[in-house]
């Protein structure tokens, strides 16, 4: 495999007994590049992931991963039994070895240092979901690999999420492969989307997927109204326009919100 | 202090010390059932015990571990639900011991005895068994304690960074197996499960750490043995039930006070 890539999947398949899920894969994974999986329920999305971590092995293809690399993982979700006594601390403790200082960093890029002492049993979504990324964190992983991120989070938090998955990726300057259910909502913090329904439908840049046919097939109109029910909130001139605009278009003006403001 | 009291009592103490971190793996896993599925095939050990002449504690332990075995690779066909499973195996196993040991019908087991436990009636050999067999078993929690944590928090997460899964799941089976093996004698096969789990859940008041969750819980299993084999003396009630009412007793305090949760 070139060496510049973190993964490399060539002609994937991967099977549960005669029900084929993933159909002759391929895709690469670059260090620096945040890649963002979208496709319907069942599509075999958290498969594919699950193949990239090596959890699962493939039906035929091939996965070959660079010797050395290092996956920082974050799973859908972690069921911890209550009766766990777990405290944030405690809980990034498990991950690896790391300093205090250490730990104290993961927790500040995540925006979540208050939590250092608190019980995981009483986080909000949002926040376990930043404390799991904090502790992937710790790992200092080449390859952070997010299965649906956003899960359990309301759609500010969700925006707020993705930022800062950026801004990670930014600062640590690993790779991202990610899961999620938006397109529009990930778009300006994703260099690759790969649309998957069993087999990749389309992929490449966010604005180019989001035009595909095929992309439009498979999410059709109900994702373009979410769209303009999500921009309803925050910029009004969407709402005069009455169209199908793209988060990326409007991106610098959801950004400005004194801009926003100003027409409220 | 009469001696069979203070071999009752050492006996009680060391399974105690035991249990407790083991019996909160149990809780926090949700493995409850399988406890006492693994404690009722412990009969059945007993009968291959006296058929083949083996050491009862060998008999039992390896009668424990071959179950967990099946259980493991049956979980994996996904034939029926793990829950349905594991009631089919305990029930049909402690039926099977049952008429095993009637069919001897050369050798008098007491069954009373196996069911319920004879605390009182420890030997100095028991206590070899119980403090050698236990002292393997925390050793080995000690060393497998973080990958053990690992896995109760999420086993792909652990899998992705490296813990042997597979192994430290099986690791944890043979050690409850081992400890049903070596509590058989202090409560009976079917109570071991109660010794297990009700310290651990009334630590749980008390912890705000994996750690201290399991140090309390060996703690109040010490404090449960005591009161426990103090009423059995005052008002001779049977000694296993008695030092589990006085777990009991401990959980229902416990829970009634208004402790607040620390994590």
């Amino acid at each position: 495999m070139s060496p510049d890539n973190l993964v490399e999947i060539t002609g994937l398949n991967i099977s549960f007994s005669e029900n084929s899920v993933i159909e002759n894969v391929s895709m690469v994974l670059k260090p620096g590049q945040i890649t963002t999986l979208i496709g319907p329920n069942g599509a075999g999305k958290t498969t594919l992931v699950k193949a990239v971590l090596g959890l699962l092995s493939p039906t035929s293809g091939e996965i070959k991963r660079s010797p050395t690399l290092r996956i920082g993982y974050m799973p859908q979700k972690l069921h911890i039994d209550t009766t766990f006594p777990l405290t944030v601390e405690r809980f990034l403790k498990t991950a690896a070895f790391a300093s205090v200082a250490d730990r104290q960093q993961a927790l500040e890029s995540v925006r979540a240092e208050n939590l250092l002492k608190q019980s995981v049993h009483s986080l909000s979504g949002g926040e376990m979901q930043r404390v799991m990324l904090a502790r992937a964190l710790l790992r200092k992983p080449e390859l952070l690999v997010l299965d649906e991120p956003a899960q359990g989070v309301d759609i500010n938090g969700q925006v707020e999420l993705y930022s800062l998955i950026a801004s990670i990726r930014d600062k640590y300057n690993c790779s991202v492969l990610m899961i999620s259910h938006d397109l529009h909502l990930v778009m300006a913090a994703t260099d690759q989307v790969i649309c998957l329904n069993h087999h990749i439908c389309c992929s490449g840049h966010p604005e180019q997927v989001s035009s595909d046919p095929s992309y439009m097939e498979l999410f059709g109109v109900p994702g373009a109204e979410n769209l303009a029910l999500y921009s309803h909130h925050h910029n009004h001139q969407h709402n005069e326009h009455g169209d199908i605009v793209p988060l990326s278009q409007s991106e610098s003006e959801d950004a400005d919100h004194s801009h926003c403001g100003g027409h409220h | 202090m009469p001696e069979f009291l203070l071999l009752a009592l050492l006996g009680g103490i060391g399974v105690a010390l035991v249990a407790g971190p083991l019996g909160s793996f149990v809780v926090w896993r949700r493995m409850a059932y399988f406890g006492d599925t693994l404690a009722h095939s412990a009969l059945l050990g007993i009968a291959v015990g006296v058929l083949f002449d083996i050491n009862f504690n060998l008999a039992v332990v390896s009668c424990c571990v071959i179950l967990a075995l099946i259980l493991v690779s049956l979980q994996r066909q996904r034939l029926v639900a793990t829950d349905t499973l594991l009631g089919i195996m305990a029930h049909s196993s402690l039926s099977l011991g049952l008429v095993a040991v009637s069919l001897l019908d050369d050798v008098r087991v007491d069954l009373m005895e196996y069911l319920f436990g004879d605390l009182l009636a420890i030997t100095p050999n028991d206590l070899y068994w119980i403090y050698g067999g236990g002292a393997i078993v925390l050793l080995l929690i000690w060393r497998l304690w973080n990958p053990l944590l690992a896995v109760t928090i999420n086993e792909e997460l652990a899998q992705v960074e490296g813990v042997p899964v597979a192994r430290i799941r099986l690791a944890l089976m043979l050690l409850i197996g081992v400890v049903i093996a070596i509590a058989m004698k202090v409560v009976g096969i079917l109570l071991i499960t109660s010794l297990l789990i009700i310290p651990a859940a009334s630590a749980r008041r008390l912890a705000s750490s994996p750690e201290q969750m399991a140090v309390i819980a060996s703690l109040l299993g010490i404090v449960a043995v005591l009161l426990g084999l103090y009423a059995s003396s005052q008002f001779d009630t049977p000694a296993g039930p008695s030092v589990v009412v006085a777990a009991l007793v401990q959980f229902l305090v416990l829970y009634s006070l208004p402790l607040r949760r620390v994590a």
